[in-house]
């Protein structure tokens, strides 16, 4: 292992550190802004021009208040918990493709921590295990709305997740490959298609063959991060804050952090598995005519665009649908979304059977 | 020593120190942490001997599922050490001999097998998914099939005992 190998990947490790934690931080504003238009207010506007250091004047708040600890028999656990949820939540980003080469005083680096070829076996892992962070506290915080959030939360999780798995299994089958970086590759360029006599020219990303797919995967990603209309777990009418009631401090931050965190990445995955990724129209034409670094750059960027699009997305769900009930939530993951995604399983097999693929 | 047989070793005594924890922790919930950790150490192991594949099944299935599943029942249960009954005197001796006998069997394996001493750099694709998947849907391609129908019936089983005897609940 050569000294330039390790200072590349630690140099994207940090960077990319310190943009998931810059967007999460700005995600928070972004959703009190956006609840302010849905809701016809203001929204936070005091803290500097428009109200951009919003996010810095709630972390100052966060570090100086009290950290309360409760009553518990099981204190280690009680500080482990936050810690895990942003553990687990920063984990992912390891695997994710954010861009392609970049050349830069002669040595070329790939912009991706680790390109394994389990990567997205190992977004999975990473999110089952994403749940005990928020078990962990829940149970340590030796409180029934605590314990209450925690155990609805881990049933949740471990429910989407197999419909989620089974949603993604019909996207491997089509790009036969589970390297995050294949899969990204693979939804390079376009597909003509014919539709009476009318050519077009359709960008090759999954969204168009795995619609039902991505529909699957996509209410499945707002149950395991825990967002409105699935936030059981913290359901304020109910259960006074869920698993995070006993929390305060940069505890109850971390928690909170951790759910941002979780929708930037989710959103990162959803836009390279469903929405191509990187590749943008015209990709080949800039690399042609400008170059292989501009053509990466601007990859990149088109990247963010479509997460932050995705990110949107969910605060716009949030502001716009009511929460479900629990056996809603149940009957949904279990015999809605899962019975769909095995058809579509089928479906796909039968399909790529049939055009000899 | 190499940085393949640091990260060994220390594999090796969490593994060990979290195994021996899960059985002697009074709390049932540190016992399951601990064993959740002694997992993710075999995991690793698994990771040096260059089987990706069979490690982050590994993770999914005991430390994501299997794992969560028990914690959820321990916590909804709630036992507490003042909770926990002395087991019978019987009951403790049949415990001891089950678990020295299991142990001798193993020894007995380890003792026949054939010991490669070696320890190589592992390379290629041995344990990589697509390998993985050729011989098992190839060399293995009936043992597969009678594993996936076996759990399938053990499925069915688990829900035929789960539901409700409706004709015993109408007398």
């Amino acid at each position: 292992m050569e000294s330039a190998f390790l200072i590349e990947k630690g140099v994207i490790i940090l960077v990319v550190f310190g943009i998931t934690m810059l967007i999460a931080l700005y995600s928070t504003f972004a959703e009190r802004v956006l609840a302010g238009y849905f809701q016809d207010r203001l929204g936070p506007n005091r803290a500097g021009p428009g109200g951009l250091l919003q996010p810095l004047a709630d972390g100052v708040k966060m570090f100086t208040k009290e950290d309360f600890i409760p009553d518990t028999p099981n204190k280690v656990l009680f500080i482990l918990g936050p810690g895990l949820a942003m553990t687990t939540a920063l984990m992912t980003s390891a695997v994710i493709p954010w861009g392609r080469q970049l050349t830069l005083f002669g040595y070329t680096a790939t912009l991706q921590a680790a390109d394994i070829n389990i990567a997205i076996l190992y977004v999975f892992g990473v999110i089952s295990i994403g749940v005990y962070g928020i078990m962990i506290g829940g149970w340590a915080s030796n409180n029934k709305f605590s314990l209450l959030g925690a155990v609805r939360a881990s049933s949740q999780m471990i429910s989407y997740e197999v419909a989620m798995g089974l949603s993604m299994i019909a996207v491997l089958m089509v790009s036969g490959s589970l390297s995050m970086h294949e899969i990204a590759e693979n939804q390079h360029g376009f597909i003509d298609w014919n539709w009476h006599g009318h050519k077009f020219a359709w960008p090759s990303w999954y969204v168009f063959k795995q619609p039902l797919a991505f529909l699957i995967f996509l209410i499945c990603a707002f149950a395991e991060t825990n967002r409105t209309p699935f936030d059981l777990p913290e359901c304020e009418s109910e259960l006074v804050g869920g698993y995070h009631t006993e929390y305060s401090s940069m505890k109850l931050g971390f928690f909170l952090f951790a759910e941002y965190v979780n929708m930037f990445i989710s959103s990162a995955i959803i836009a390279i598995v469903f929405f191509g990724g990187y590749n943008y129209p015209g990709m080949d034409w800039v690399h042609n005519h400008i170059g292989e670094n501009m053509a990466t750059i601007v990859g990149t960027l088109v990247l963010f665009a479509k997460i932050f699009f995705f990110i949107f997305f969910y605060m716009w769900v949030r502001w716009t649908v009511p929460r479900f009930r629990y056996d809603q939530l149940m009957n949904l993951g279990w015999k809605i979304l899962m019975p769909l995604a095995i058809l579509n399983i089928v479906i796909t097999g039968f399909v790529l059977i049939a055009t000899g693929a | 020593m190499d940085i393949k047989e640091i990260i060994f070793w220390s594999l090796s005594t969490i593994a060990f120190i979290t195994a021996i924890y899960t059985v002697i922790a009074k709390n049932p919930i540190f016992s399951a942490i601990s064993l959740l950790v002694c997992f993710a150490s075999i995991a690793g192991h698994y990771l040096l001997l260059n089987a990706q594949f069979l490690f982050i099944v590994h993770i999914i299935v005991y430390a994501g599922a299997i794992m969560v599943l028990f914690l959820t029942t321990l916590m909804l249960m709630n036992l507490n050490e003042e909770t926990e009954k002395h087991k019978p005197a019987i009951a403790q001796i049949a415990a001891l001999v089950i678990a020295v006998a299991l142990g001798i069997v193993l020894m007995l394996a380890v003792r026949k097998a054939n010991v490669i001493l070696t320890m190589g750099p592992i390379t290629g694709s041995v344990g990589d998914v697509k390998s993985l998947g050729t011989v098992l849907l190839s060399e293995y391609f009936y043992p597969f099939e009678f594993i996936s129908v076996l759990l399938l019936s053990a499925m069915v089983g688990v829900v035929l005992l789960m539901k409700k005897d409706k004709t015993a609940a109408l007398k």
